[in-house]
């Protein structure tokens, strides 16, 4: 296996590249068809008003306009509500058309479409839309949201709350904090982000009046979900009619998951118009009406023994969904987050309770961690608050804490069991790397001659690879979890893998042919990897919580394994010799001890199509399906440290030096999995320093371009130094966990504890993020 | 309508377009050179970068009519007889990128970036990139690209 062992595991460079780099790539707002039409929405420009009326004659009176729809229209063809696809108990659902009909909720709620010609021509119309509203008071705020006086969004979700939820043992972790020798407090703010994939959302439906078939091009991160969410629950198409076709999408971080109101309205314009109709966000849409994430408020206790091993951990915290339920949001801040506070540590008794509030906000779901990185951020920030209470080193504090190596699988007081883990391994490696103990004393060095250097450390643990879909559907989602994968070997023997996960940046065309070139000891240039057309594969639930490798590529895994044992039915057969005695190595199935006995797979693959001479009652063809159900999810986990200096006379934050070690299991591709490390760790970097979503009281969306909202650029940050130690998982046949959001979710606790740690000797303690020059110089001021 | 004729990657093209119409659609639905993106309608982003006579601009932020008699390189007009530029190839060995979006301004801006100053450092290539947002990477692989690219040719 010599050739084919550097296969997995190799940072070989991706297949998909070339066309993307020639400016040959395929995105939704390329695909052109004749007789293209396009669509602009009119929006409302208030967080909250009624609608009174719509007048749209001036509008439709515009030469080459089409149509112009409205809530209304949608309502009287009987158009469905988006649908929520996590349910919690007691959840409140108000209905949600994709054309607000009675009242706008948000700044950006999208009230009427205009369908036209050009999009210069309907881009003119729809400021001609003539919309009374009648400005009612708004919501923004997360935590006032609860006040009596609030603004209600929704007459079914009294007092705004959407769902009361809890985990954790509550009369067990109260006692804790009662036996505990030391308690420390905070009030932990994890500010609203907004997720800005590069390619602005994008939607193409064509409709065939001549069979009734769509075709919709959607910027998705899972077309199969998106047609089933659209077909049965929005407009009535059987998903025998409905094609979804998610071709090269620029990035989504979540945001490109949920079924928006958009890719339904322009698939009904179609069926409407019989004419392809085609919808591109502005980047000011996606401000206002991309799915946000993050924005929890919460209060947090930890709990430490006199021996300063923490006894509890007590939360409470409130999570703004936004006005209206988007497709996963109730998940996001319940099992993604509140299952993961007991971090990398063995914590005896957690409890923690989460409201979720309406707002007229943009909706809020999942986002680049979803959950995760609100947790961790949490969890970190309180473990080096118990440090600075305790006054012990925030490494010592961690290592008293950590979840032994031995006592994996670990069951948590927050319902996960973690897979595998070795944090003290990770930690270790990242101290050594980064040379901590030259850093304190570097720092102790600056201290002395009036400079903030600060080193923050965050050891974190992830949940990836949703998930068993049992436990899934106990907790509430109303869709199963797995992944489905098609292997097709072709009579030459080249093959095409097609694969429910879909690829928007992380490289599936490269790394599940690698997964393949291994196991059948072919060229990775005769694999071809398929995905994103509902057309071609058989399902999917698509790509998120880092579940492309663990589920995705383990369903091709199974499938390879399912042809490798028909070739070699077939292999046997032709060499006259027995099933059990022939090996598949390097593409050739040879005898047992008689390596000149062989058949190549090529050879093979013909015969299966041939079928001249097949083994009895084995029948012709070489293609496989697989649906992989994993049976838990995976955690990944790691120890990322920040270097940074703070000016005192400025407020200005320096980042020195960044080490990131992770463990994602077995890799595929140590060059992919590096880079989506780097993505992630600009994330959460800019989450502590500089990104923030801001709505006025008025719930007018203040940071609602690139001018006010910071994306940070090349030269706001550094290079990175990364690597990683290997725990495989027993989770899958390929040891993987998923690689896609460590980096978010480590860094912004890593840098926060830089920051509060290079200002500790002036007495701060906690500042909430993003951590702008103004917040720091007010800190240090003491104001 | 006004009469447009602009060299672009070495052919020259005449059309007649509405005065408003942005160099960006032009060449993007005039003439199907889909490679050039829209990230942004503020100018922000750099998806839509090209060299204007050889100079990065954001073609969202002019009119096709500004950019009559001048001529054009989109990323389609980068490659050479079917072999990739030498910073394409350096984006493709240093993984420069993940989703792609972002890719044909940024190796446009990259490729100024060193026409200016063959030596740049990594500070002055991340200055140079300030006007071209990727959200995928975190810039650190397409620094190293660009430096890559620059070392290679001297
Ligand atoms: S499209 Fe963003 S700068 Fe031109
Ligand atoms: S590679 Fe996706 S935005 Fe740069």
């Amino acid at each position: 296996m010599a050739e084919t062992q550097k296969i997995f595991g190799a940072s070989i460079k991706r297949k998909e590249d070339p066309r993307f780099l020639t400016g040959r790539g395929n995105f939704t707002d390329d695909v052109k068809l004749p007789g293209t039409t396009y669509a602009v929405f009119v929006r409302s420009p208030h967080a909250h008003a009624r609608i009174r009326s719509i007048d749209s004659s001036a509008a439709k009176a515009l030469k080459g306009v089409l149509a112009v729809f409205t809530g209304k229209d949608l309502a009287d063809a009987k158009v469905g509500s988006l649908p929520c696809g996590w349910l919690l108990p007691g959840i409140k659902v108000p209905p949600h058309l994709p054309l607000a009909a009675d009242k706008a909720r948000y700044m950006g709620d999208a009230v009427a479409v205009v369908i036209a010609e050009s999009p210069y021509i309907a881009k003119d119309a729809a400021e001609l839309v003539d919309v009374d509203y009648q400005v009612l008071q708004a919501i923004a705020d997360t935590e006032k949201s609860l006040l009596p006086a609030a603004a209600q969004v929704h007459d079914q979700a009294p007092g705004n709350v959407c769902f009361n939820w809890s985990i954790g043992d509550k009369a067990k972790t109260e006692a804790a904090f009662k036996s505990a020798a030391k308690v420390v407090k905070q009030r932990i703010v994890n500010q609203r982000l907004i997720p800005n994939a590069m390619e602005p959302r994008a939607s193409l439906a064509s409709a065939n009046p001549a069979t009734g078939d769509v075709t919709l091009w959607v910027t998705s991160q899972n077309p199969h979900v998106h047609r089933l969410l659209i077909g049965a629950f929005v407009l009535g198409i059987g998903e025998h009619k409905l094609r979804v076709i998610s071709p090269d999408v620029g990035g989504g971080f979540g945001s490109k998951i949920f079924v928006y109101p958009e890719e339904c309205v322009v698939t009904f314009a179609s069926r409407k118009l019989s004419r392809p109709v085609k919808w591109t966000a502005e980047r000011r849409e996606s401000f206002m009406a991309d799915a946000h994430g993050r924005d929890h408020v919460s209060d947090a206790e930890i709990a430490f023994d006199e021996n300063g091993k923490i006894v509890g951990l007590r939360v409470k915290t409130i999570a703004n969904l936004g006005a209206y339920l988007s497709t996963f949001a109730p998940l996001i801040p319940s099992y993604l987050y509140g299952t993961m506070l007991s971090g990398v540590y063995d914590i005896p008794s957690i409890y923690c309770e989460v409201t979720g509030v309406f707002t007229n906000t943009a909706p809020v779901d999942a986002y680049r961690g979803a959950g995760r990185p609100e947790a961790a951020f949490l969890v970190e920030r309180m473990v080096d608050l118990g440090a600075r209470a305790l006054d012990t080193d925030p490494v010592e504090l961690r290592r008293k804490n950590f979840i032994p190596k031995e006592k994996f699988p670990y069951q948590t007081a927050v319902a996960f069991v973690y897979d595998s883990g070795d944090h003290h391994g990770a930690l270790e490696k990242a101290l050594e790397i980064a040379d901590y103990r030259k850093l304190r004393e570097e720092q102790a060095q600056a201290r002395k001659n009036g400079r903030y250097l600060g080193i923050g450390v965050a050891t974190y643990v992830e949940v990836c690879g949703p998930a068993p879909s049992q436990a899934a559907g106990s907790l509430g989602a109303q869709a199963g979890l797995y992944e489905s994968a098609n292997v097709r070997v072709h009579p030459t023997g080249a093959v095409t893998v097609f694969t429910g996960s879909h690829s928007h940046g992380q490289g599936h065309e490269t790394t599940f042919a690698q997964v393949a070139a291994q196991e059948l000891g072919i060229p990775i240039e005769n694999i071809e990897v398929v995905h994103g057309d509902t057309a071609q594969i058989p399902f999917g639930m698509g790509t998120y919580g880092s579940r492309s490798a663990p589920v995705g590529a383990t369903a091709v895994y199974l499938s390879l394994q399912k042809i490798k044992e028909k070739a070699r039915k077939i292999a046997a057969h032709l060499l006259e010799a027995n099933e059990n005695d022939v090996v598949f190595e390097d593409g050739k199935l040879s005898v047992k001890g008689s390596p000149d006995r062989f058949k190549t797979f090529g050879d093979v693959a013909l015969m299966a199509y041939l079928a001249h001479n097949l083994p009895k009652g084995l029948e012709p063809g070489l293609e496989f399906n697989t649906f992989f159900d994993p049976p838990n999810f995976t955690f990944p986990f790691g120890t990322h440290i920040a270097v940074v200096e703070v000016e005192r006379d400025t407020g200005q934050i320096k980042l020195e030096r960044y080490v990131a070690v992770d463990d994602v299991g077995n890799v595929i591709n140590p060059m992919i999995v590096d880079g989506m490390v780097h993505g992630g760790i600009v994330q959460g970097v800019s989450q502590a320093l500089w990104e923030a979503a801001v709505y006025d009281e008025n719930g007018q969306l203040v940071t609602g371009s690139m001018m006010n909202y910071t994306i940070p650029r090349a030269d706001d940050v550094i290079s990175f130094e990364t690597a990683r130690t290997v725990t495989p998982t027993p989770v899958n046949p390929l040891g993987v966990k998923g690689a896609g959001e460590t980096g978010t979710i480590a860094s912004t606790a890593a840098i926060a504890n830089a920051v509060m740690d290079a200002l500790a000797p002036l007495g701060v303690k906690h500042i909430d993020m993003p951590l702008t020059p103004g917040r720091i110089w007010d800190a240090i001021k003491g104001r | 309508m006004t009469s447009v004729t602009v060299t672009v990657n070495g052919a020259s093209k005449t059309h007649q377009v509405e005065p408003r119409l942005l160099l960006v659609h032009y060449l993007r639905e005039t003439l199907s050179l889909t490679g050039t993106h829209v990230g942004c309608d503020t100018g922000q982003c750099g998806a839509c970068t090209v060299l204007l006579d050889g100079a990065a601009v954001k073609s969202c932020s002019l009119f096709a009519v500004q950019a009559d008699g001048r001529s054009v390189t989109t990323i389609e007009g980068l490659a050479k007889d079917g072999k990739m530029h030498a910073m394409q190839d350096a984006f493709w060995q240093e993984h420069g990128l993940q989703c792609g979006f972002c890719t044909p301004g940024m190796i446009l801006s990259a490729c100024e970036i060193l026409e200016r100053n063959p030596r740049a450092s990594e500070a002055e290539i991340r200055t140079g990139l300030e006007g071209n947002l990727c959200r995928c990477t975190g810039y650190h692989n397409i620094v190293k690209a660009v430096q890559a690219a620059a070392q290679k040719a001297r």
